[in-house]
């Protein structure tokens, strides 16, 4: 469906995105995945001929987007993270102009476009000014107009990016349901996005692919879940002694102080975690001491995407600040990736991101 | 490029920029025929043109101000890029329509000689003629708007450059008498276009070494040519600047003589700076 080969976009001196390649099936929601500034809108604007490369090709069904832009443009429809609408206009006239663009014409134009009303729920607000209109319809009309002409591949830039939560909500259902008629790309750096919409995920980080594949399988196959909470009925010396005897406990950490009981953190490099889970278990059955609590950290995206990030971010300082040791590397890559993360946490946490709409 | 051309007349008819420059341009062409015809009972329709000209300096830039620069602000120029259209396409149907908005007043215009020549001798031909030409340097400065605007997304500094420009070249002639006309003021003069040239070029295509390339090739060639043959330079900027006035060439046909040298050069500064105003366009997709 959609080839990129080895892409790469300079600006000036700076590498905004660099060598990248990647293939994309017919009928998936791939989700692109990266902290600001990782490529992500270059890529797309790229993919969508908005913007020249540097380097590298992209080819849609087999036309080149810059040798038969005309055939590989009717293929895709796009929205920008603004969403590029005339202000003063009706979303009616706005799509009548967009779908004229791409050549529908007559009375197919007109079916088309009431088509394309009724799936994004538009249709009340078609003789209102799109400057009247809330930034959720916007965002519609924007998704609305890239519909128009049923292109094979939607390619979403943050679509959800400065809504309130109920219209993120909408927005999210909105591109589910259009996942099953076209493949669908979307970019975001929320992970609790992406996690849900998406069916393939591609993170990318300092212009490069770090990583693509299934939310599952990403998790499961970079992050496999190492490190157990316990919550214990004793002391911490009692603790300590029980742990003694359980094997492949590679680091053992307490929390602070609590006045009965003693909460533990347990890593381990065993590859079944349930295994280890047992032996704990077992261990403080036989000393009849009372197990209170016990959780297993699953890793979650969050983890393979600051591991990611941090890699790539290390292999490309490595090479220059060698003396600095690893860990100024380390520590600079966890920076940008928690930076980055820092909106998504608390977006996360009311399933809603009001904050990253102060944010942006 | 038809939807184009439709979605910019739409959106020209739906605000006021279509009825204000019309209106302005009926205003002084009706104002001026009055001074002419009627109170001075001359029969010379082309005059009336002669004079009214002037109107175009500022209402040409207004027309054309937003063009492009307005779609760079709210940056609609994204969904152009995205769209199955090409850039020459987008700019041809903006040009288009931009004409379209010119040609209706002059068309009302175009009434009044037939008017006058119920009330006496109208030599029609000359009155036409000066028309054709009217609307065919209008054309060329809307142009030179439209480049004008897709150089910048702020559309009071599209407008503001604009009428700067256009006033520069209505007064072309008028300031030529006062330009140095000895050769080494010539080479001097054009030693700094040059540069500016040069200057616009970086601005262009960021690419300070073609930029500096061409510049420092315009400069070498100045002066040698100006050590070899410096005679060549006598009173070069002033004839220049004459030959360059795209109102000095109308004043021609309102004498009375068609001037086919002067519609070819109409002509060719329409192609040039369409020509130019695609490569700015293209030019953000290179970035």
């Amino acid at each position: 469906m959609i080839t990129v080969e080895h892409l790469t976009k300079m600006y000036g001196d700076f590498t905004a995105v660099s060598d990248l390649s990647f293939e994309i099936d017919e009928g998936h929601v791939y989700g692109f995945l990266g902290p600001n500034g990782a490529g992500k809108t270059t890529t797309m604007n790229i993919m969508t001929g908005c913007l020249s490369a540097t380097a590298g090709t992209v080819k849609i069904e087999g036309y080149d987007i810059f040798e038969e832009p005309d055939q590989a443009k009717r293929l895709i429809g796009y929205l920008p993270e603004q969403p590029p609408l005339y202000l003063n206009e009706t979303p009616a006239e706005y799509l009548k102009f967009v779908g004229q663009a791409k050549g529908i014409k007559g009375a197919e134009l007109k079916e088309q476009i009431e088509e394309v009303m009724e799936q994004t729920k538009i249709t009340e607000m078609r003789n209102r000014r799109i400057s009247a209109l809330s930034k959720g319809y916007k965002q519609r009309v924007g998704i609305a107009q890239a519909l128009l002409g049923n292109p094979k591949v939607i390619i979403l830039d943050e679509p959800t990016v400065g809504l309130d939560p109920i219209q993120i909500i909408e927005i999210r259902d909105l591109i589910k349901e259009l996942g099953q008629h076209h493949t669908v790309i979307l970019s975001s750096h929320i992970l609790s996005e992406v996690q849900t919409i998406c069916d393939e995920i591609m993170i990318i980080a300092h212009g490069k692919l770090v990583a693509f594949g299934e939310p599952e399988k990403l998790t499961s196959q970079l992050l496999t879940p190492n490190e157990i909470t316990i919550t214990a009925d004793a002391d911490q010396k009692t603790v300590r002694e029980i742990m003694r005897k359980v094997s492949h406990v590679t680091e053992l950490t307490f929390s602070e102080k609590e006045e009965q009981y003693t909460t533990a953190h347990i890593k381990t490099d065993r590859k079944n975690i349930y295994d280890m889970s047992r032996a704990v278990f077992t261990a403080f059955a036989k000393q009849d001491t009372v197990l209170l609590e016990m959780s297993l950290k699953q890793a979650n995206l969050e983890d393979v995407f600051i591991e990611l990030t941090e890699e790539t971010a290390e292999d490309q300082e490595s090479g220059t600040v060698k003396e600095n040791g690893e860990n100024a590397n380390k520590e600079a890559a966890l920076k940008i990736a928690r930076k980055a993360l820092g909106e998504d946490a608390a977006a996360g946490e009311t399933e809603s991101g009001e904050k990253e709409g102060i944010g942006e | 490029m038809t939807a184009i051309l439709k979605h910019e007349l739409r959106s020209y008819f739906h605000s006021f920029t279509a009825y204000f420059f019309g209106a302005f341009l009926l205003v002084v062409t009706g104002v001026c025929s009055m001074i002419y015809n009627i109170n001075q009972t001359i029969s010379n329709f082309e005059y009336v043109l002669g004079l009214g000209c002037i109107v175009l300096v500022l209402i040409v830039p207004i027309l054309t101000m937003r063009s492009i620069a307005e779609e760079k602000k709210q940056k609609t120029d994204q969904l152009l890029y995205a769209l199955p259209v090409t850039t020459t396409q987008v700019v041809v149907g903006k040009y288009l329509a931009l004409l379209v908005v010119f040609v209706i007043p002059l068309c009302i215009v175009g009434v009044y000689p037939l008017i006058f020549a119920q009330y006496g001798d109208v030599y029609l031909p000359t009155s036409y003629g000066s028309l054709f030409a009217f609307f065919m340097m209008g054309a060329a400065l809307i142009a030179v708007g439209v480049f004008i605007s897709s150089l910048t997304e702020n559309q009071g500094f599209a407008a503001g450059i604009g009428v700067a420009v256009i006033l520069f070249n209505y007064y072309s002639v008028t300031i030529a008498e006062y330009v140095s006309s000895t050769a080494l003021g010539s080479a001097i003069v054009l030693c700094v276009v040059a540069a500016l040239i040069a200057f616009l070029i970086n601005y262009l295509t960021k690419n300070e070494n073609l930029a500096y390339g061409i510049g420092l090739a315009l400069l070498a060639v100045i002066t040698a040519t100006y050590l070899i043959n410096s005679e060549m330079y006598e009173s070069l900027v002033p004839k220049i600047m004459t030959e360059l006035s795209l109102f000095e060439r109308f004043y021609v046909f309102v004498d009375g003589v068609f001037d086919i040298t002067a519609i070819v050069y109409y002509i060719t500064v329409i192609i040039f700076f369409l020509f130019l105003s695609v490569q700015s366009l293209e030019k953000r997709r290179y970035n």
